[in-house]
């Protein structure tokens, strides 16, 4: 299969702290992989540099075989990357709807004249904008919700509501931080359906997720950080029965 | 067009009752019988009106974009000294100075802010008290030995409209306040677009705007110009008005006044704008009488509000969009996956847990 996303020898320090030590790993067109690691192994980290708020010391990303590593986050965006953020980055005060417009805006084409005038195209672009907006709150369940200020909803909401955002622009590439963070049992059930209908769209995910029930049952791949490089990679059944990450996780026999 | 917002009508008839009232104070002050013809009250309308202007292009900077700007006072002056040296100096008609100040005042944004967009809140606030502060001193200093120093330009033309020319404070007052309808109906619509979004979205989380593919540089950029743009138009006004402009009229402390008027309005709002405008450039008129009292009253009543009501005396209402006919229309992915294993089983007895997956399903 064809690789849509290769990283290759990401290294990343803040200060004296190596938070990525040369990290690679690929993503396949169309696949589901999780990132999974101890808290601190650097994940999210990498979920930066991938998306252009961090840049890597050295080593490179590639998406759809261009080199995004100096890319501006905006327009990564606009190449087709979407994520969404560990702690919940919604625009409280807006509503649903307004929250997915964001995403939309990478995909429309009014400028300052054409907004200050509402042209005829501005007003067509605005109501097919609604339209993909309300297509995406419908993919996730908010479609009803889509007048309420985004600070109402409940918190397992507001993490589709990233979802369906991030969706909004389109993306061949979506990073989820943490989706299930903070939802029950329903809700994580239903979120594994989720993420299989966003595949079946066409698009790869990629996923940081503790719920390891959810990341096994899910993820057609595992890549597996320690202290900020790959220690493991491959399928579930692969990951589970690996002795590093066993002891990645829990510790050395002996210790017990 | 059909509607898809609905809380359109409000906003714009309160609108055009406010415009229709202005338009009908001339005449109406005229016959009131006071001193000089009602003259003194229509020159401080016209004030109100100029400060609006100024509010309104320093919201969207602002208000709307929430960028610190506290030199708005240097768009405004390029903008005169656009329209007094072209007038003055060339003989170019004032109205033809109009757009011209706009885009010399908006290049001149450009330019300037450029460099310093990465910067936030109070950095970039104090970056553009330097900026103001340069070009009232370059002002001052008759900066290529054009802008006539302390004593700064005088015989700056009356505008013609028509073949008409403007000279009473009565034509001044539907000159400005018929721009300030004009503005306020193109900035209203700007505000309802992708544009006024971006700006919106930048202002609240500029980590989430971007990651959402909103290029936060450029709108912030876009936002400077706009505004500088119309600062420097609301520039080529108060020259004509004036006949005669000099530095001190773009000091620092109008542009702390210009900051207040949004900040106190209601930042991003335009109705608080224009009622920040009537409040901070009228109120003062009204109570001429308690002659130093005033200011004092003035900013103890400017600090009881920032405490009392921070978000400003009119906040925005954002625009609600009226979708309520696509509800339902399209397709959902929760709960309707038979791939997902602990499917939602509406009404579900404990007796028969169907086959519960991890024991996540049948713990009740």
């Amino acid at each position: 299969m064809n690789n849509l996303l290769s990283l290759n020898n990401l290294i990343k320090s803040f200060g004296g702290l190596t938070a990525v030590a040369g990290v690679s790993f690929n993503v396949a067109e169309k696949s589901i992989v999780g990132l999974i690691g101890p808290n601190g192994a650097g994940k999210t980290t990498v979920f930066n540099l991938i998306t252009g708020n961090y840049r890597p010391d050295s080593g490179n990303v590639i998406f759809a075989r261009h080199d995004i590593t100096k890319t501006p986050t905006h327009e990564i965006v606009s190449k087709g990357i979407a994520r969404t953020f560990q702690t919940i980055r919604l625009f409280p005060e807006m509503t649903v709807l307004e929250n997915v417009l964001a995403g939309c805006h990478c995909r429309m084409r009014a400028g300052v004249l054409a907004s200050m005038f509402h042209t005829p195209a501005q007003r067509r672009e605005e109501r097919s904008a609604i339209e993909k907006a309300m297509r995406e709150l419908a993919f996730v369940g908010l479609d009803d919700q889509y007048a309420n200020l985004a600070k109402n909803l409940s918190y397992g909401n507001q993490r589709l509501l990233e979802v369906a955002r991030a969706l909004a622009t389109e993306p061949r590439f979506l990073i989820l931080d943490e989706p299930a963070g903070g939802m029950n049992d329903q809700e994580t059930a239903d979120l594994i359906g989720l993420i299989q209908a966003i595949r079946s769209r066409g698009i790869a995910v990629l996923l940081i997720e503790h719920d390891m029930h959810l990341v096994m049952q899910v993820c057609e791949k595992l890549v597996v950080l320690e202290y900020g490089a790959v220690i493991a990679e491959g399928t579930p059944a692969e990951i589970k029965a690996n002795p590093l990450v066993i002891k990645a996780y829990l510790g050395s026999e002996e210790l017990d | 067009m059909s509607s898809i917002t609905s809380n359109r009508l409000f906003l714009p008839v309160s609108g055009a009752i406010f415009f229709l009232c202005m338009a009908l104070l001339p005449p109406v002050l005229g016959s009131a019988g006071l001193e000089g013809g009602g003259r003194y009250h229509i020159g401080v309308l016209n004030d109100i009106g100029l400060y609006a202007l100024l509010g309104l292009s320093l919201n969207i900077i602002l208000g709307q974009a929430g960028l610190f700007n506290m030199g708005h006072g240097a768009f405004y002056a390029m903008g005169a000294y656009t329209t007094a040296i072209l007038n003055t100096v060339y003989g170019v008609p004032i109205l033809y100075t109009l757009p011209l100040a706009g885009a010399i005042a908006a290049f001149f944004a450009y330019l300037v802010t450029r460099p310093i967009l990465k910067l936030r809140g109070d950095y970039l606030l104090v970056v553009t008290i330097g900026i103001v502060e340069i070009v009232r001193i370059s002002l001052m200093n008759d900066v290529f030995g054009m802008t006539g120093g302390a004593n700064g330009i005088a015989g700056i033309a009356r505008p013609e409209l028509f073949g008409f020319r403007l000279v009473s404070p009565e034509h001044f007052f539907y000159l400005i306040w018929g721009f300030v309808a004009f503005t306020v109906l193109l900035f209203r619509m700007l505000e309802n677009s992708r544009f006024g979004r971006a700006l919106y979205y930048i202002k609240h989380d500029e980590l989430a705007a971007s990651g959402s593919g909103i290029n936060t540089t450029h709108y912030k950029l876009v936002a400077f110009v706009v505004g500088a743009f119309w600062a420097g138009m609301a520039g080529t006004l108060y020259a004509t008005k004036m006949k005669f402009i000099s530095p001190v009229a773009f000091s620092f402390s109008e542009s702390v006044l210009l900051f207040a008027i949004v900040i106190l309005g209601g930042a991003g709002s335009i109705p608080g704008v224009i009622l920040g405008a009537f409040l901070l450039i009228g109120l003062p008129e009204l109570f001429r009488e308690l002659a130093d009292a005033r200011m004092l009253v003035f900013g103890l009543a400017m600090m009881v509000m920032m405490i009392v009501r921070p978000q400003g005396i009119l906040p925005l209402r954002r625009r609600v969009y009226n979708a309520a006919k696509q509800v339902g229309k399209y397709a959902c992915a929760i709960g309707t996956q038979k791939l997902a294993p602990p499917a939602p089983e509406p009404a579900t007895d404990t007796t028969t847990p169907p086959a519960p997956q991890k024991g996540t399903g049948g713990a009740a």
